[in-house]
C-alpha cells in the first residue's frame, strides 16, 4: 500500500477521506472505551464506535447491515448495557477500581496480536483494491441467502434468541 | 479503497478489544470489550464480501449481530444475578472455581 | 558219544519250572495280606502265613520234580540249561533292567529247603508263640523273610539277588528284636544288622565291579546285562577278563559272605542273634538265611573259582577263613551254658565247613551239606525250643534249668539224638554223607592241612554236642526241669521271674492260660513235635540223596544239581532255549577234559568250571568215624565226670590251673573279639566321628547358617535403610514433591478469576497467531 496509490483514485478520494476520518474516530473511541474510568462514559464511547462501524458498512456497500447495526446494536444492545450499568449500581462519575492489576500484560499481548495480524494482512493483500463501483447487494439477495444456503444457521439462531430471551428472564427475575 | 485498510481497521479494533478484556475488572466493561471484538469481525467480513461480490458476508454479519444481541442479553442477566448475590461485579471476586 | 555241533534232545520243561517265580511272590502277597488284615482274622494272620508258605512249598516241590525230569531228559553230557525267564521293568541309558527267574539244580534244592523249613517253622510257631503280644507281626516278618530268601534263590540277576539279600537282613533285624522291650534283644538285633551290613558293602562293590566289567561282553555275546548271573558266569570263564578284576570282585563278594554266613571275623552277631524267638533261630540263623552267603559263593562259583584260583596250588582266602571259623567256633561251643548258643556256634562252625568245601573246589558236597545241615540243625533248634516251651519254662540255661529231660520228653529227645548224630557225621545219618564228603574232597584236592583241620573240627563237634546232650537230657534235673517253679505263688503274673534267661523275656508269658501242667516238664504239643519229627526223619534219610559210598547210581544230587562244565554254544543270545555242545569232555570218574575253568573255550561259552570228585574209600570213612566216636566218648566221660559226679579233679580246674583259667577266660570272652569290635572299632571310630560330626554341625553348618542369617540381616538393614528408605522412598517422596511443587507453581493459573483466564487465553492466541504467521510467510 502506498500513499500514491491511495490518492490515485479521484472518486474514491472522498471515500478514502471519509474512511480515514471515521477510522480514526473509531480507534480513539475504542481506546477510550477500554481506558476510561467512568462506566457510562465507556458505554457512550462504545456507541461512538458502533456508529462509526455503521458508517464503515455504508462505505462497504452493505447498507442493510449498516441499518441493522444501528437499530440492533446501538438501539438495543447499548440500551441494554446502560440498563445493566444502572441496575448494578455503577457509580456516577469516575470510579477508581475498574482495571485489573495485571492490565499491563494486555499491552504486549494486544501489540503482539496486532503485529501478527498486520503482517499477515499486508503480506497477503498488499495493494489489492476493492472494486471501484461496488455492486450494492440488494436485500432480496440477502434474504435469499438466509433462506437458502444458510437456513439451518437461521433456525439455530432463532433458537439461540429464544433461549436467550427465556434465559435472561429466568436468570434475572427475582424469586 | 484498499482491502487492507478495512482489514487493518478491523485488526486494530480487535486488539483493542483484547486489551479491554484483559485489562477491565468490571463485568459490564468486559462485555463492552467483547462487543468491540465482534464489531471488528463484522468489518472484516463485509470487506471480504465486497471484495468477492457475494452476499455471504452480509448474511454472516447479520447473524453475528443477532448472536451478539442474545449474548449481551444473557450476559447482562448473569451480571445482574451476580450483583444481586454479591453486591459486586468485579470479575476477580468471582473466584470460587479456583484450583 | 556225539559228534560236534549236533543238536541234542530238547529238554523237558514244565509249568512249575516256568512259574517258579511264583514261589517268592505268593509269600509276598501273604505278607501284604497279613499286614493289612492279619489282626482281624481268627488266627491273627498266621493262617495266611502258613498257607502262603505251603503254596510256596508246593511250587518248590513241583519245580524240583520237573527239574529232575528235565535232567533225566537230557543226554549224558548235555548241558542242562536253566529255565530262565526275564521281564524288563526299566530301561535307561541303553541298559535294560530286568527281573527274572533262573531255575537250575542249585535253585530247586535251596528253594525246596527254604520252603520246606519255612513251612515247618510257621506251623511250629503257631504253638510256640501262642499269646505273644506281637503274634501278627511275627508271622508277617517270618513270611516276608521267606519271600525274600525265595526271591534271592530264584533271582536271575544280581539286583533281585541283592533285593532278596537285603529283605532277609531287614527281617532278621525285625525278628531278632521281636521282644525289643528288653534292651538286650534290641542291641542284639542292631548288632546283627550292622555286622551283616558291614559285609554288605562288599556285596555292592562286587556287584558293581562285575557289572561294569562284564556288561559289554555279556551284551555283545549273549544279549544279557552285566547283572545277569549266567552272563557273569560265562564272562568269567571266557578268558576275557583281567584276573585282578575278578579277584577283587571275588574278595568283595566274599566279604559279604563273611558277614552274612557268620565267618570269622564277622561271626560275632550270630550267637547274639539267639535273642530272637526260637523259630527265628531255627529258620533264619541255622538253616536258611545264614547259608545265603554259601549260596552266593555257590551261585557265582565261576567268579570265585577264577578269581581266587580255587583248585590251585595254594590255599585261598575262603579256605583260610573257613578253617579258622570251624575251629574257633567249635571251641567256643564248649563254654556255653545256653543251649541255643551251643547250637549257634555249631552253626557257625558248620558254615565254615560249607565254605571250606567251596573254597577247596568241593562244590557239590558243600551244597549237599546245605541241604542236610538245614534239616538237622533246624531240628536241633526246634528241639531246644520245645524244651524251653514245655520243660524249662522259657529258660535256655542248660546248667540251671535242664537235665534228665529224656524221661519227660521222649520225642524231643529222640529227635535231638538223631540230629546230633547227623551233625557229628555218624554213618548212616545224613551228616555223614555230606560232611565227610567235604573233608574227603578237601583232602583229595591236595589240601591236606585243611583236611586235618576238618577232622579236628569233627572231633570238636562231636565233643561239644555230647556235652550239650548230657547237660540237657541226662543227669539230675536242675532248676525248672526239676519242677521248682510249680511251687511258686503268684505264678500267673509271670512278672517276678528274674531268674529266666535273657532271651525269652516275659513277652511269651502274655496269655499263659494253657499252663495247667506247671507240675513239671512234659512233652510239647503236636504242633511242636510234628515238625521236629519230620525234620528228624529227614535228618536220618536225607543223606541218601547223594550217598557216594554206595556208588555212583546213588549220587542223585550230583546228577541233578551239579552244573555240567561243558562248553555251550548259545543258539540264540539271551534265550533259555536249547543249546548244543561244542566240545565234549570224555567223562571219566570225576575227571573231565572240558576246558571250562582251566582254559579259554575256543567257541561258545562255559557256565561252570570243572571240579574234581574224590573217590570214596571206606578207609577214609572209617578214620573219620573213629575220630567222631572218640570225640563222643571222650566228651561223655568228661561230662559225666564233671557235671554228673562232680569229680574233684575236674571241678574248679579253671580256678586252680593258670593255663586252664586263661583258656577259659579267652573262650568265655569270645576271644575278646566283641570287645575289640565294640570298644576298639566302634567306639574309637564312632566316638570321634560322632564328635567330629557334631563339631561340624555346630560350627560349620550352624556357622554357615548363622553367617547367612547375619549377612541376610545386614543386607536387609542396608536395603531397608539405604535403598528402601532413602532411594525408593526418596524417589517416591521426590516425585510427590515435584508434583506438589509443580502443582503449586501452576496453581495461580487457576485462580478462578475470569479476567485472568481471558488474559491467558488471548496471550496464547497471540503467540499462536504469530507462530502461524511466521510459518506461513
Amino acid at each position: 500500500m502506498s500513499v500514491a496509490a491511495m490518492f490515485s483514485a479521484d472518486l474514491l478520494v472522498a471515500q478514502n477521506i471519509g474512511f480515514a476520518v471515521i477510522a480514526v474516530l473509531m480507534v480513539v473511541a475504542a481506546l477510550r472505551v477500554v481506558t476510561t474510568n467512568n462506566v457510562v462514559h465507556a458505554a457512550l464511547w462504545l456507541v461512538t464506535v458502533l456508529a462509526g462501524a455503521a458508517a464503515q458498512y455504508v462505505l462497504l456497500a452493505a447498507e442493510f447491515v449498516a441499518v441493522t447495526q444501528v437499530l440492533v446494536y446501538i438501539g438495543a444492545v447499548m440500551v441494554l448495557f446502560l440498563f445493566g450499568t444502572m441496575l448494578t449500581r455503577a457509580r456516577i462519575g469516575a470510579e477508581r477500581d475498574l482495571n485489573n492489576p495485571y492490565r499491563r500484560l494486555g499491552v504486549p499481548v494486544a501489540a503482539l496480536l496486532f503485529a501478527a495480524m498486520a503482517v499477515a494482512i499486508v503480506s497477503s493483500f498488499g495493494d489489492e483494491q476493492l472494486p471501484a463501483k461496488p455492486r450494492v447487494v440488494p436485500i432480496a439477495e440477502i434474504s435469499d441467502q438466509i433462506f437458502g444456503p444458510y437456513l439451518l444457521p437461521f433456525w439455530a439462531l432463532s433458537f439461540v434468541l429464544l433461549a436467550a430471551i427465556i434465559g435472561a428472564i429466568v436468570l434475572a427475575r427475582k424469586d | 479503497m484498499l482491502t487492507s485498510q478495512f482489514l487493518l481497521l478491523g485488526a486494530i479494533l480487535f486488539c483493542i478489544g483484547v486489551y479491554g478484556v484483559i485489562a477491565r475488572k468490571n463485568a459490564v466493561l468486559v462485555l463492552m470489550s467483547i462487543e468491540l471484538i465482534l464489531n471488528s469481525v463484522n468489518i472484516n467480513l463485509l470487506a471480504f464480501a465486497l471484495r468477492s461480490g457475494s452476499a455471504d458476508g452480509h448474511t454472516f454479519a447479520l447473524y453475528i449481530i443477532a448472536v451478539a444481541a442474545a449474548e449481551v442479553g444473557v450476559g447482562l442477566a448473569m451480571v445482574l444475578m451476580i450483583y444481586r448475590n454479591r453486591r459486586s461485579i468485579a470479575l476477580d471476586d468471582l473466584s470460587e472455581m479456583r484450583g | 558219544m556225539f559228534a560236534a555241533t549236533e543238536t541234542l534232545s530238547p529238554l523237558a520243561g514244565g509249568w512249575f519250572l516256568d512259574h517258579a517265580w511264583l514261589a517268592p511272590v505268593v509269600p509276598t502277597i501273604g505278607f501284604a495280606l497279613i499286614v493289612l488284615f492279619g489282626k482281624r482274622l481268627p488266627k491273627q494272620g498266621s493262617e495266611i502265613g502258613v498257607l502262603s508258605l505251603v503254596a510256596s512249598l508246593v511250587l518248590a516241590t513241583g519245580a524240583a520234580w520237573q527239574w529232575i525230569q528235565r535232567v533225566n531228559s537230557a543226554g549224558e553230557e548235555q548241558f542242562v540249561s536253566p529255565v530262565v525267564r526275564t521281564w524288563t521293568w526299566w530301561q535307561s541309558g541303553g541298559v535294560e533292567f530286568t527281573i527274572g527267574q533262573h531255575v537250575d539244580g542249585l535253585t530247586v534244592i535251596v528253594l525246596f529247603v527254604v520252603a520246606f523249613i519255612s513251612t515247618l517253622v510257621q506251623v511250629y510257631s503257631l504253638e510256640y508263640l501262642r499269646g505273644d503280644r506281637r503274634y501278627t507281626h511275627f508271622f508277617a516278618a517270618l513270611t516276608l523273610f521267606s519271600a525274600g530268601m525265595l526271591a534271592m534263590v530264584v533271582a536271575e540277576d544280581m539286583i533281585l539277588f541283592l533285593l532278596g539279600w537285603e529283605i532277609m537282613g531287614l527281617c532278621s533285624f525285625m525278628l531278632i528284636g521281636h521282644w525289643w522291650e528288653d534292651g538286650a534283644n534290641s542291641r542284639a538285633a542292631l548288632k546283627a544288622f550292622f555286622t551283616v551290613r558291614t559285609g554288605d558293602v562288599g556285596l555292592l562293590v562286587g556287584i558293581a565291579i562285575l557289572f561294569f566289567a562284564a556288561n559289554e561282553w555279556t551284551t555283545t555275546n549273549l544279549g544279557l546285562s552285566g547283572f545277569s548271573i549266567r552272563g557273569i558266569s560265562a564272562w568269567v570263564l571266557s578268558g576275557e577278563p583281567n584276573s585282578t578284576v575278578i579277584l577283587v570282585a571275588a574278595v568283595a563278594l566274599f566279604i559279604a559272605c563273611i558277614g552274612k554266613s557268620g565267618q570269622f571275623p564277622l561271626h560275632t552277631w550270630l550267637p547274639d542273634a539267639m535273642a530272637g524267638p526260637t523259630p527265628v533261630s531255627s529258620l533264619l540263623h541255622s538253616s536258611t538265611m545264614v547259608v545265603a552267603g554259601v549260596f552266593l559263593v555257590a551261585r557265582l562259583y565261576p567268579v570265585f573259582f577264577a578269581g581266587l584260583d580255587i583248585l590251585g596250588p595254594s590255599a585261598n582266602v575262603i579256605m583260610i577263613i573257613a578253617a579258622i571259623t570251624i575251629v574257633i567256633a567249635a571251641a567256643l561251643a564248649f563254654v556255653q551254658s545256653d543251649i541255643k548258643r551251643v547250637l549257634a556256634y555249631s552253626t557257625v562252625s558248620q558254615l565254615g565247613y560249607m565254605m571250606l568245601g567251596l573254597g577247596a573246589g568241593a562244590w557239590l558236597p558243600a551244597v549237599f551239606h546245605i541241604f542236610t545241615h538245614a534239616f538237622f540243625k533246624a531240628c536241633l533248634f526246634l528241639c531246644a525250643g520245645s524244651i524251653s516251651h514245655s520243660a524249662s519254662h522259657h529258660s535256655f540255661d542248660m546248667k540251671k534249668d535242664m537235665g534228665g529231660l529224656r524221661k519227660h520228653m521222649p520225642v524231643t529227645f529222640a529227635a535231638w539224638t538223631v540230629s546230633t548224630l547227623a551233625l557229628c557225621g555218624v554213618f548212616p545219618f545224613s551228616g555223614f554223607f555230606s560232611k565227610d564228603e567235604i573233608i574227603d574232597n578237601v583232602g583229595g584236592n591236595g589240601y591236606t592241612f585243611f583236611m586235618v583241620v576238618g577232622l579236628f573240627g569233627a572231633f570238636l563237634t562231636a565233643a561239644y554236642m555230647t556235652r550239650a546232650t548230657y547237660l540237657t537230657f541226662f543227669g539230675e534235673a536242675r532248676g525248672v526241669a526239676a519242677g521248682e517253679h510249680a511251687d511258686d505263688a503268684g505264678h500267673d503274673t509271670h512278672d517276678s521271674h528274674g531268674a529266666h534267661g535273657a532271651q525269652d523275656t516275659h513277652g511269651a508269658h502274655d496269655t499263659h492260660d494253657a499252663h495247667v501242667e506247671h507240675a513239671g516238664p512234659h512233652e510239647s504239643g503236636v504242633l511242636i513235635t510234628a515238625p521236629i519229627a519230620i525234620l528228624a526223619v529227614l535228618a536220618i534219610f536225607a543223606g541218601l540223596f547223594n550217598a557216594t559210598p554206595f556208588g555212583e547210581s546213588w549220587e542223585y544230587l550230583k546228577k541233578w544239581v551239579e552244573p555240567r562244565a561243558v562248553v555251550v554254544a548259545e543258539a540264540h543270545a539271551g534265550g533259555p532255549g536249547e543249546s548244543f555242545v561244542v566240545s565234549l569232555p570224555s567223562a571219566e570218574e570225576g575227571q573231565s577234559k572240558s576246558p571250562c575253568g582251566t582254559e579259554t573255550p575256543k567257541e561258545g561259552v562255559c557256565y561252570a568250571p570243572v571240579v574234581n570228585h574224590a573217590k570214596f574209600k571206606w578207609s577214609k570213612a572209617l578214620l573219620s568215624l573213629a575220630i567222631v566216636f572218640a570225640g563222643i566218648a571222650a566228651s561223655w566221660v568228661l561230662s559225666a565226670a564233671y557235671y554228673g559226679r562232680r569229680d574233684p579233679r575236674l571241678v574248679g580246674l579253671t580256678q586252680r590251673n593258670a593255663i586252664a583259667r586263661a583258656g577259659y577266660r579267652l573262650l568265655a570272652n569270645k576271644y575278646y573279639l566283641d570287645d575289640l569290635y565294640e570298644r576298639g572299632v566302634v567306639s574309637n571310630v564312632s566316638g570321634p566321628i560322632a564328635r567330629a560330626a557334631y563339631w561340624f554341625n555346630q560350627n560349620v553348618l550352624d556357622g554357615i547358617l548363622h553367617a547367612v542369617a547375619r549377612a541376610a540381616r545386614a543386607v536387609a538393614q542396608v536395603v531397608y535403610r539405604d535403598i528402601d528408605q532413602r532411594i525408593v522412598d526418596g524417589a517416591v517422596n521426590a516425585s510427590a514433591d515435584v508434583t506438589k511443587t509443580a502443582g503449586t507453581a501452576v496453581q495461580p493459573i487457576q485462580s478462578g478469576r475470569v479476567g485472568q483466564y481471558g488474559a491467558l487465553l488471548f496471550a496464547t492466541a497471540a503467540v499462536a497467531a504469530l507462530v502461524f504467521v511466521i510459518l506461513n510467510t
